[in-house]
C-alpha cells in the first residue's frame, strides 16, 4: 500500500475544511467520539447541521472566526490507499502556511466556489503548487448545488482554469464537480449532475496514478550528521549519516566528494547498523567511505559521474514569506538541506503578477511576492535545478536577528 | 531485479530517523521525553536506529507524576539499562513542594497540568535546547496543527497563530538562548502506524499493553483502574474485568478497554476495529474543553 500527500487549497469560504470533514465523514474515518464532540459544537454554535470543518479547525481562533489559520494534517485510510491531507489556510494572510502544506504533496485539490469562480487566492494558490512542481492539480469545483447544478457554470469555470493551467504549464488537471456540504460526487457520481462523467472525489483519489515518484537515476546525498562513537567496540568507526535524496547507491561505487572534489570509494553501506548491497531514496543511511578526508554537514557525496552543478551564485523563484520586507544585500542565512551558509540577493529580475501572470519589474519584495532573484553565496553549494531534482533545488531564507524562516526558494 | 520501493511504515521510519538525526546536528542538548508508553517507545527505538552502531547520543528524561503504572517504571528502567542511555528523572512531587503548588483535587486528581511546571524546571536546570517528544498529529487536532521543529519561548510556550513555515524536509531549528524546540518525529505516523511498526519491529511493550485482570470502576462510561490516586465512592461498583490500555499515561486520568488481546497481532486488529479515537477512548482530561490541548501547549506542555 502506498501514501497519497495532498492539499486542499482554495479561497476563504471555498469549503476546504468541509470537503476534508466530508471525505474523512464518507469513507468512515471519523471516530463515533470525534463525531459526537464536533455534534455538540455544532450545536452550542448555533448551526443545526453538523459543522464538519469543525473537525480540522483544531485552534480556538480559528472555531471562534470559522476560518482556518494554519494547515492541520489529517490522515486516513481506504482498503487501496494511506492518504495523508494538509489542510490549507485559504486567507491571504496565511499563505506561509499553505506553502507549507503545499511543500511535501503531490497532489493538490484546488476548490472553486461555483457561484463566484476563479479569484485571487484560486490563482496565487494554483502558482504556488505549479511553483512547488506539484504535477497533479484536481480542481474540485465545489458548491455546485447553489447554481442549480448547471453544466454551464461547470464548463465556464473549467475553461477559464484551464486557460490559467496552460499558462502556469500545469501538466495534469482534472476538474470534478461537487457538494461538500451534500456529498455530491465524493464516494459515487451524483444523480444531480447526470452530464458529468468522470469519477467521483474518492475514487479518483484511490486510483490516480503520481507518477512523481523518487528519481532513481541521480544519485544524490548530502552529509547531515557524523557518526562517532569512540567506543573500544568502534574506536575508529567514522559514518556519514544522512537521507539519500535521489538515486541509488552501491557499495564499491568511486565518490565524489563536493564541492571540495576530493575522491574516493563507497567502502560500506548500513541501514539502522545493518550493512546492506545497495541503497535508495528517500532511505536513511549511513555511508563508510575508503578514505580518512575531512567532510562535514552540509557536503555531497556524489557517484564520479554525475555532474550537479557547483557556485556561489544561483537564481532562484523565491516566495516571500516574512511581514518584514526583503533587504536586498542585506545577509540571510540559506539552508539548502543539511548545509547553512550566508547569502545576499544580488539583484530582482522580476516580480510575477498574481493576476495577470505577467513578469513586472519590481525594486522592493513583501509579504507573500513570488520574485525571480540572483543570489550570492559565501560558499558554493552543490545542486541541482528545483524541476530536475526537487530535493537538491530547494533552500529556504532564515533571518539572521529573528530566527524566521522568511523565503522558500526554487533553483532555477 | 531488486524493486527500489519502500512500504509506508519503511517510509514513516527513513523520515523519522532523519528527524531524530538533525535533531543531534542542530542542537547543542537535546533530550528525549520517555514516558514509557508505546509512542516515546517508538521513539527509543528509532533513536536506536539513528544512531547505529554508536549508543543514543542524548538522555532521556521523565516526568514522573507519581501516579505511574508500576509496569510502566519498570520497562522504562530495563529500557534505559539495556540502551546504555542517561535517564533522568524528575518528580511532580518535588516541584509541588518547592513551589507550592495546588494540586488539584476531586475524584480523580490528575498533575497534568502541574508536569508542565516540572517540565519547564527541568529544561532549565539541564540547559536543553531541544526535547524531543512523540506526540503524533492525528492523536488530537491541536496537535494536527504543529510543526515537527516547534519552536517554545522563553517561558516554554506555543504560539499556534506565529509558527515558523516548514518547508519540504529542511528544518530550521534555530532559536535564541533560552527559547527551546519540541521535536515531533513521529508526527505523521497514526496510532495504527505505530502498532503495526511495533509489530513488524517485535519490539518489547510494558504488559499493561496486553490483556490481564484488573479491578476497575466505571466512570462515565469510561473504565478506571481501582489505585490509591484516585477517591472510591460509596456508589463506586469494583469490578474484576479483563483489559488492556490502549494508552499508557498517569492512573488518575486514563482509561482502560475491555480486551482479550494478549498479543500484538490481536491488539492491531482490535484497534483496526475499533470506532472510537485513542484519545476519546483512554484520557479523561480532554473532556473538560474542546480547547484543552491547545491551552496546555500554550502554557508550556509538550
Amino acid at each position: 500500500m502506498d501514501i497519497l500527500r495532498f492539499i486542499t487549497a482554495g479561497s476563504v469560504d471555498d469549503g476546504k475544511s468541509t470537503l476534508i470533514g466530508r471525505l474523512l465523514y464518507d469513507s468512515k474515518s471519523i471516530l463515533t467520539d470525534q463525531l459526537e464532540a464536533i455534534e455538540k459544537s455544532s450545536k452550542t454554535r448555533g448551526n443545526g447541521e453538523i459543522d464538519l470543518a469543525l473537525l480540522t479547525d483544531g485552534l480556538r481562533a480559528e472555531r471562534e472566526q470559522g476560518i482556518t489559520i494554519d494547515v492541520a494534517y489529517k490522515y486516513f485510510a481506504t482498503a487501496k490507499r494511506k492518504f495523508i491531507i494538509a489542510d490549507a489556510p485559504g486567507h491571504i494572510q496565511y499563505t506561509r502556511n499553505m506553502i507549507t502544506g503545499a511543500s511535501n504533496v503531490s497532489l493538490a485539490i484546488i476548490l472553486i466556489d461555483a457561484r463566484t469562480g476563479l479569484v485571487e487566492q484560486t490563482k496565487r494558490h494554483s502558482i504556488i503548487a505549479s511553483l512547488l512542481g506539484i504535477k497533479h492539480v484536481l480542481v474540485a469545483i465545489n458548491k455546485i448545488d447553489l447554481v442549480g447544478y448547471s453544466e454551464e457554470v461547470y464548463y465556464s469555470i473549467v475553461s477559464a482554469y484551464q486557460q490559467m493551467a496552460d499558462q502556469l504549464g500545469i501538466q495534469s488537471v482534472n476538474y470534478i464537480p461537487i457538494s461538500a456540504l451534500n456529498g455530491d460526487n465524493f464516494i459515487q457520481a451524483s444523480p444531480n449532475t447526470p452530464w458529468y462523467q468522470g469519477k467521483a472525489l474518492l475514487p479518483f483519489l484511490e486510483e490516480v496514478v503520481i507518477d512523481d515518484t523518487v528519481n532513481l537515476t541521480n544519485a544524490r546525498f548530502q552529509v547531515q550528521y557524523v557518526i562517532r562513537p569512540q567506543t573500544a567496540e568502534f574506536p575508529d568507526y567514522r559514518g556519514y549519516a544522512g537521507k539519500i535524496i535521489s538515486g541509488i547507491y552501491k557499495k564499491g561505487e568511486q565518490v565524489n566528494i563536493l564541492p571540495s572534489g576530493a575522491s574516493t570509494t563507497i567502502r560500506k553501506i548500513e541501514i539502522a547498523g545493518e550493512e546492506v548491497e545497495s541503497a535508495f531514496a528517500p532511505q536513511s543511511v549511513t555511508l563508510l567511505l575508503d578514505t580518512d578526508i575531512d567532510i562535514s554537514r552540509g557536503d555531497s557525496i556524489i557517484p564520479a559521474e554525475e555532474t550537479p552543478q557547483i557556485s556561489n551564485e544561483i537564481t532562484v523563484l523565491l516566495c516571500w514569506l516574512s511581514e518584514e520586507p526583503l533587504q536586498p544585500f542585506n545577509k540571510y542565512i540559506l539552508q539548502h538541506n543539511n548545509k547553512r551558509v550566508l547569502a545576499s540577493v544580488k539583484e530582482i529580475l522580476y516580480k510575477l503578477d498574481v493576476n495577470s501572470l505577467t513578469e513586472e519589474p519590481a525594486n522592493s519584495v513583501q509579504l507573500n511576492d513570488v520574485v525571480k532573484v540572483k543570489i550570492k553565496t559565501a560558499e558554493r553549494l552543490v545542486f541541482d535545478s528545483y524541476q530536475q531534482i526537487q530535493g537538491t533545488g530547494a533552500a529556504i531564507l532564515i533571518d539572521e536577528t529573528s530566527n524566521n524562516t522568511v523565503a522558500a526558494m526554487m533553483i532555477q | 531485479m531488486q524493486a527500489y520501493t519502500l512500504n509506508y511504515l519503511q517510509q514513516l521510519e527513513a523520515e523519522s530517523i532523519y528527524i531524530l538525526r538533525e535533531v543531534m546536528a542542530q542542537f547543542e542538548k537535546p533530550a528525549l521525553l520517555f514516558s514509557g508508553g508505546k509512542d516515546s517507545i517508538t521513539l527509543a527505538y528509532l533513536a536506536k536506529k539513528a544512531f547505529s552502531p554508536g549508543k543514543i547520543p542524548f538522555p532521556f528524561v521523565h516526568i514522573d507524576t507519581g501516579h505511574n503504572f508500576e509496569e510502566a517504571l519498570a520497562y522504562r528502567d530495563l529500557l534505559a539499562k539495556e540502551f546504555g542511555i542517561t535517564l533522568i528523572v524528575r518528580k511532580v512531587e518535588d516541584t509541588i513542594k518547592k513551589r507550592n503548588l495546588k494540586e488539584a483535587t476531586g475524584k480523580f486528581p490528575s498533575r497534568n497540568w502541574l508536569q508542565t511546571f516540572t517540565l519547564l524546571d527541568t529544561i532549565e536546570e539541564f540547559q536543553f535546547d531541544a526535547c524531543i517528544g512523540g506526540a503524533r498529529r492525528d492523536e488530537e487536532k491541536a496537535r494536527a496543527k504543529e510543526r515537527v521543529f516547534s519552536v517554545r519561548n522563553d517561558f516554554g510556550q506555543w504560539d499556534p497563530k506565529l509558527q515558523r513555515p516548514e518547508l519540504w524536509n529542511i528544518y530550521n531549528g534555530k532559536i535564541h538562548k533560552g527559547e527551546n524546540v519540541r521535536v515531533f518525529p513521529i508526527s505523521n505516523w497514526t496510532e495504527l502506524d505505530v502498532w503495526s511498526y511495533l509489530k513488524a519491529e517485535n519490539i518489547p511493550l510494558p504488559s499493561i499493553y496486553f490483556a490481564h485482570e484488573r479491578e476497575i470502576i466505571h466512570h462515565q462510561g469510561q473504565l478506571l483502574a481501582v489505585s490509591p490516586f484516585i477517591t472510591i465512592d460509596a456508589d463506586d461498583i469494583v469490578e474484576k474485568k479483563m483489559i488492556r490500555y490502549r494508552t499508557v499515561g498517569d492512573m488518575t486520568c486514563t482509561a482502560a478497554v475491555e480486551s482479550n488481546a494478549t498479543t500484538l497481532d490481536e491488539v492491531v486488529h482490535e484497534i483496526k476495529q475499533t470506532r472510537m479515537s485513542e484519545r476519546g477512548e483512554t484520557r479523561i482530561d480532554d473532556r473538560v474543553t474542546e480547547a484543552a490541548m491547545e491551552d496546555r501547549k500554550k502554557n508550556g506542555y509538550f
